[in-house]
């Protein structure tokens, strides 16, 4: 790994891996016991994702569970708390085409990153399928549904623009093009789903890119903080 | 499915209750449309369900500990456990319906305190190491008497066990060797494990129901095959078990007795968990009704593929 | 059947190619699509299939246990389908 590479791995591992952690969280709380399967499937192949990423930088773990939080190079997005479930499908929606899309055009070239690629795009594929039937099936279920995922898309929407910002170490991505698919590919969803494709910036106004810089937003401190804490008290310890 | 008006002529019951006697006798396997006595049906249906409710709550002491887990290792094999435990459930509440119950029906049960689930699952866990100790005394404890159920007279229930059994042999060697790492790790993990052990030995026990002369259900479970060896032959059975793999562990078994009193206090509700287990269940299918709903208003709208 | 009650499905899995179909259990869902989906999660979980059908649970219709004896009885007395039946002398090959 040059040292460029290893910033592009530790950016796509660490979105796998902050955004499994908050699936988990949805562990015995899920609306029906079918979608605690579902949802544990998901952050399964996330986590499996994150540790192959992680490993190509350095050791896993401590990468994981030693990093303050200034040293995480992952999107806002997928920080972000659960919410309810309307909430959780939102972020799903557009992290899940994203990666699909990032992933497509990584497998499809002769980076570093292409054989990783291949593989994670058929779990991600499965992902932006999951996120997609639910976002229909909330968006054109009942009046309340219909509500709650609207809410969700449009208050992560501020998040979605960091996507599209070239990441160190990713190369041979048309990050233009990935944009431009993205936006295609959410609006036809949410039009089918009878929900409206928000309209206001997709960034805030000083963090733009930011996560993959390392600022990040307040939840994320807390999650680390839970996430770290028991590996942080035992020193050396092999678990 | 659909069943069958049967008639209800008293020389029909009579040969009928002797062919279920017959195939029960033969250890032949009961199919649910088969004719059974009430008892038994009402017996299986309270077991099923227990069982299935004890495979979801059982979920709740182990994701406490998901988003804490301290190697990504140890997390995914967690994740992947307490995933194994909704399925569980969902295999089990799956052959409950078999004999006409919806899981609807047994889930309000469940959420109005009307039907029960394993004890064990109202202790708390309050280390990593608890993770390990529910792994090796739980599921082993667990395994001991559902390998049994795989024989079990129901043919639905007995082919849920085996998939559940197959399953959960990778439950209890993974609680093993977590515990093995904590024990053969630093002086503080090491106590850790220790500790875990300790608390969760005695409850473990208990996980086989009070003893024999005690056991309301026991005689007639027997009799009917539902249930295929005593409390105490498989409590004895586990007890001798364990000693040689705490051994092989580096940890001590306590010694004494059960402590009873402290069985019915749990088993009456008074458990350091039991309301809070109970609440979080009912609170995660309260919140989620608006997504059910949204789900069957679709489908009505869409219409494809719904059954009529 | 409340209004939030998901139909029941059961589910058949073909665990490689080659092998028929067989029931791997039930399962709720809302519609066929989603019943596809809960199907691959839970029934496949360790590789266990290659492909899945779902059938709503209200399309099964299943043979009587009270018309058992009519039903099955009668193929039980004529052995005469079977190759065992019949005598071949010792030592004649490929039959």
């Amino acid at each position: 790994m040059t040292p460029s590479s290893s910033a592009g791995a530790l950016a796509l591992g660490d979105d796998a891996l902050v955004l499994s952690h908050r699936l988990g969280e949805w562990a015995g709380h899920a609306p029906v016991l079918e979608e605690d399967v579902a949802l544990a499937n998901i952050a399964l192949d996330l986590l499996g994702q994150a540790r192959v990423l992680l490993s190509l930088v350095g050791d896993e773990d401590e990468l994981a569970y030693l990093r303050e939080e200034r040293a995480f190079r992952n999107l806002q997005l997928v920080e972000q708390e659960n919410g309810d479930f309307g909430h959780s499908i939102a972020r799903q929606l557009y992290f899940s085409t994203y990666q699909q899309l990032l992933y497509g055009q990584l497998a499809a070239g002769d980076g570093v990153f292409a054989p990783l690629a291949a593989k994670a795009v058929k779990e991600v594929d499965y992902h932006r399928d999951h996120a997609e039937q639910w976002t229909l099936r909330l968006g054109d279920g009942t009046a309340e549904s219909h509500e709650r995922m609207q809410r969700g898309l449009d208050a992560l929407w501020r998040f979605t623009g960091e996507m599209f910002q070239p990441v160190e170490g990713v190369d041979g991505v048309d990050w233009q093009s990935l944009h431009t698919s993205w936006h295609t590919s959410v609006s036809s969803v949410l039009k089918r789903a009878t929900l409206t494709v928000p309209e206001g910036p997709q960034t805030g106004s000083w963090s733009a890119g930011a996560g993959r810089q390392g600022l990040h937003t307040e939840p994320f401190g807390r999650m680390l903080a839970e996430m770290q804490h028991l590996h942080r008290s035992h020193p050396g310890a092999t678990w | 499915m659909a069943t069958v008006a049967y008639g209800t002529d008293r020389t029909d019951e009579a040969a009928r209750q002797a062919a279920f006697d017959a195939a029960v006798a033969a250890d032949e396997r009961i199919e649910p449309r088969d004719w059974m006595p009430d008892a038994y049906r009402a017996s299986l249906v309270r077991q099923m369900a227990q069982h299935a409710h004890s495979e979801i709550i059982g979920m709740q002491p182990e994701a406490n500990w998901i988003t804490r887990a301290p190697s990504l290792r140890r997390k995914a094999i967690l994740m992947a456990k307490v995933q194994d435990e909704a399925g569980h459930g969902l295999y089990l509440y799956s052959a409950a319906e078999t004999l006409g119950t919806s899981r609807e029906e047994l889930l309000d049960k469940l959420h109005a305190g009307r039907q029960r689930y394993s004890s064990i699952f109202n202790y708390p866990t309050l280390t990593w190491a608890d993770v390990g100790a529910i792994g090796w005394l739980v599921d082993g404890a667990a395994i001991t008497n559902q390998v049994p159920l795989c024989r079990c007279s129901y043919g639905p229930y007995a082919r849920a066990m085996v998939r559940i059994c197959k399953e959960e042999s990778f439950h209890q060697r993974q609680g093993y060797e977590l515990l093995l790492a904590l024990s053969r790790g630093t002086p503080a993990q090491h106590a850790m494990a220790q500790d875990a052990v300790d608390r969760w030995w005695w409850p473990s026990l208990m996980m086989f129901g009070p003893p024999d002369e005690e056991s309301g259900h026991s005689a007639q479970s027997m009799a009917w095959k539902i249930k295929r060896h005593s409390n105490d032959e498989l409590r004895r059975r586990f007890i001798e078990i364990s000693g040689p793999q705490a051994d092989a562990l580096g940890l001590t078994l306590p010694t004494g007795e059960i402590d009873w009193d402290e069985f019915k206090e749990v088993l009456k509700g008074n458990g350091p968990c039991n309301e809070q287990r109970i609440a979080q269940r009912r609170r995660a299918h309260e919140e989620g009704a608006w997504v059910r709903d949204a789900a069957v208003a679709y489908a009505a709208k869409h219409g494809e593929g719904k059954p009529s | 059947m409340t209004a939030t009650d998901w139909p029941l499905w059961e589910v058949f899995v073909r665990s490689r190619r080659g092998l028929s179909h067989t029931h791997a259990g039930s399962l709720h869902a809302p519609d066929a699509e989603m019943a596809l989906r809960n199907a691959r999660d839970l029934y496949t979980r360790r590789s266990e299939g290659v492909s899945i059908w779902v059938v709503p649970s209200t399309a099964v219709t299943a043979s009587s246990p009270d018309e058992k004896d009519s039903f099955f009885e009668p193929a039980g007395d004529k052995p005469y389908r079977h190759p065992t039946f019949y005598e071949i002398p010792e030592g004649v090959q490929h039959l």
